[in-house]
C-alpha cells in the first residue's frame, strides 16, 4: 500500500543542515563588498599600464592577497548560490546530480586556474 | 525541470456561457469566469462564464458562487462553511490573487469579468475544489501542540503578558493555504519545502515562552528544503487573507538557527 502523506512527509525527516550554508551565502555577500569595490578600482588602474605595469602591480603584496581572496570568495559565492538554483527547478535525480558535480566542477577549476595565473604571475614575473 | 507548460489534459478549453436572465438590470449584470473541471467525466478542464445579476446576491465573492449554485448552475463545486473570513474553507483564485471568496468584494474585482480558479499547483478534485492532503501532513509534521516535559502544573501553564504578545500576528492562520500556494519555491518544492503556513505554525512554537522542545523543533525543520527554499519571494505576505506575514516567522527561524549555530 502506498504510504499516506503524513507518512511522505515525515518519512524524509531533516537533513539537519541548512544554516551553515545560509551563513556562508551572508558572510560572502559582506566579504565580497569591499572585494568588488577594491576589484572596480584595480580595473581602472590597471588600464592604462602596460604589460610590465600590470606584472609589477600583481606583485605587490597587497594586491596579491586582494586579487586571491576577491576570486576564491567570488567563486564560491557564485558556486552556492547556483547549487541552490539548481535545487529549486531540477528534479529529475540524474540530471540533478549531474548539474551539481558540474556546478562544482566549474567554480572549484575556474578559482583554481585564475589564482594559480595570479601566483604564476606573481612568484615568477612577466614572460620575456 | 519546474513545469512552466500545462500537460495536454490540464489545458483549460472554453466552456458554457449562462445569460443573465432576460430583463435584469445591465448595470448590476457582472461576468463570472470560472475554472471548472469533474474529473470522473475525462474530458479537460474548462472556463464556464455567468453573467449574475448581482442586485439578486450579496457583495461577496461567495455570495455570487452561492447564488450561482443555488439558482442557476446546481454543479458548481466550492468549498466554504463560516462566510466571515474564519475558517478558510473558501480559499481560492479570484482576479489573479489567492484570497478568501467571503472577505473579498466582487466589485472590488478589477477587469471585465472576475475571474475564479481553484488554488494554484495543487491537484485539483473538482471545479474550485483542491487537494490540501499534503499540505495539511506538513503542518502536522511541525507537531503543532504545546511539548512539554516537565512535570504538568496544578493550573494553567502561566505565560506573562509579554510573551504572550510574541504570538500575535501568529495564532490567527486559519490554514487557509492562500499563501503557501502563491509561493513559487512551494509551487516548485511543494513535497519537500513546508511552504510558508507550516513554517508560520512553527514559528508559532518555537516562539512560545511555555514550550519546551525548542531545540528539537530547530532540529525538525533545519534543512536545505523544509526550510531554506524559501527565498523571501513575499508572495506569502502579499495574499494572506488575515494581514499575517509569514515571510517574516521564516526569517525569524532562520535568525534562531544563526544564532544557535554561533
Amino acid at each position: 500500500m502506498a504510504r499516506s502523506p503524513e507518512a511522505r512527509v515525515k518519512a524524509q525527516g531533516s537533513a539537519k543542515h541548512g544554516a551553515s550554508h545560509f551563513i556562508a551565502e551572508r558572510v560572502t555577500s559582506i566579504a565580497l563588498v569591499p572585494l568588488s569595490l577594491w576589484a572596480v578600482y584595480a580595473v581602472i588602474a590597471l588600464a592604462p599600464l602596460p604589460y610590465e605595469g600590470v606584472v609589477a602591480w600583481l606583485q605587490s603584496p597587497l594586491n596579491i592577497v586582494f586579487s586571491t581572496l576577491f576570486i576564491a570568495i567570488a567563486f564560491y559565492h557564485m558556486g552556492i548560490g547556483m547549487k541552490v538554483v539548481i535545487e529549486d527547478y531540477i528534479h529529475k535525480p540524474s540530471s540533478l546530480v549531474l548539474l551539481l558535480l558540474l556546478n562544482t566542477l566549474a567554480w572549484g577549476l575556474g578559482a583554481v586556474v585564475a589564482i594559480v595565473c595570479i601566483l604564476k604571475v606573481a612568484f615568477t614575473g612577466a614572460v620575456a | 525541470m519546474a513545469e512552466l507548460v500545462l500537460p495536454k489534459n490540464s489545458k483549460v478549453q472554453t466552456g458554457r456561457h449562462w445569460p443573465a436572465p432576460q430583463g435584469a438590470d445591465k448595470a448590476k449584470v457582472r461576468t463570472f469566469r470560472i475554472y471548472r473541471y469533474d474529473p470522473e467525466t475525462g474530458l479537460n478542464p474548462r472556463w464556464d462564464t455567468y453573467d449574475v445579476d448581482t442586485s439578486q446576491c450579496g457583495p461577496m465573492v461567495l455570495d455570487a458562487l452561492i447564488y450561482i449554485k443555488n439558482v442557476i448552475d446546481p454543479t458548481l463545486a466550492f468549498r466554504r462553511s463560516c462566510r466571515e473570513g474564519v475558517c478558510g474553507s473558501c480559499a481560492m483564485n479570484i482576479g489573479g490573487r489567492n484570497t478568501l471568496a467571503c472577505t473579498h468584494g466582487h466589485a472590488e474585482t478589477p477587469g471585465k469579468a472576475v475571474q475564479i480558479s481553484p488554488l494554484p499547483h495543487m491537484p485539483v478534485v473538482r471545479d474550485l475544489i483542491p487537494d490540501l492532503t499534503v499540505f495539511y501532513a506538513q503542518y502536522a509534521s511541525i507537531e503543532p501542540w504545546l511539548h512539554t516535559s516537565t512535570a504538568t502544573p496544578d493550573t494553567e501553564w502561566l505565560q506573562t503578558p509579554k510573551d504572550r504578545e510574541k504570538l500575535d500576528g501568529l495564532y490567527e492562520c486559519i490554514l487557509c493555504a492562500c499563501c503557501s500556494t502563491s509561493c513559487p519555491s512551494y509551487w516548485w518544492n511543494g513535497d519537500k519545502y513546508l511552504g510558508p503556513a507550516a513554517l508560520l505554525h512553527a514559528y508559532r512554537w518555537l516562539i512560545d515562552s511555555r514550550d519546551q522542545a525548542t531545540g528539537e523543533r530547530l532540529d525538525g525543520v533545519e534543512d536545505p528544503f523544509k526550510l531554506y527554499r524559501c527565498h523571501t519571494i513575499m508572495n506569502c505576505a502579499q495574499v494572506c487573507p488575515k494581514g499575517l506575514n509569514p515571510a517574516k516567522a521564516i526569517a525569524e527561524i532562520k535568525k534562531m538557527m544563526v544564532e544557535r549555530a554561533l
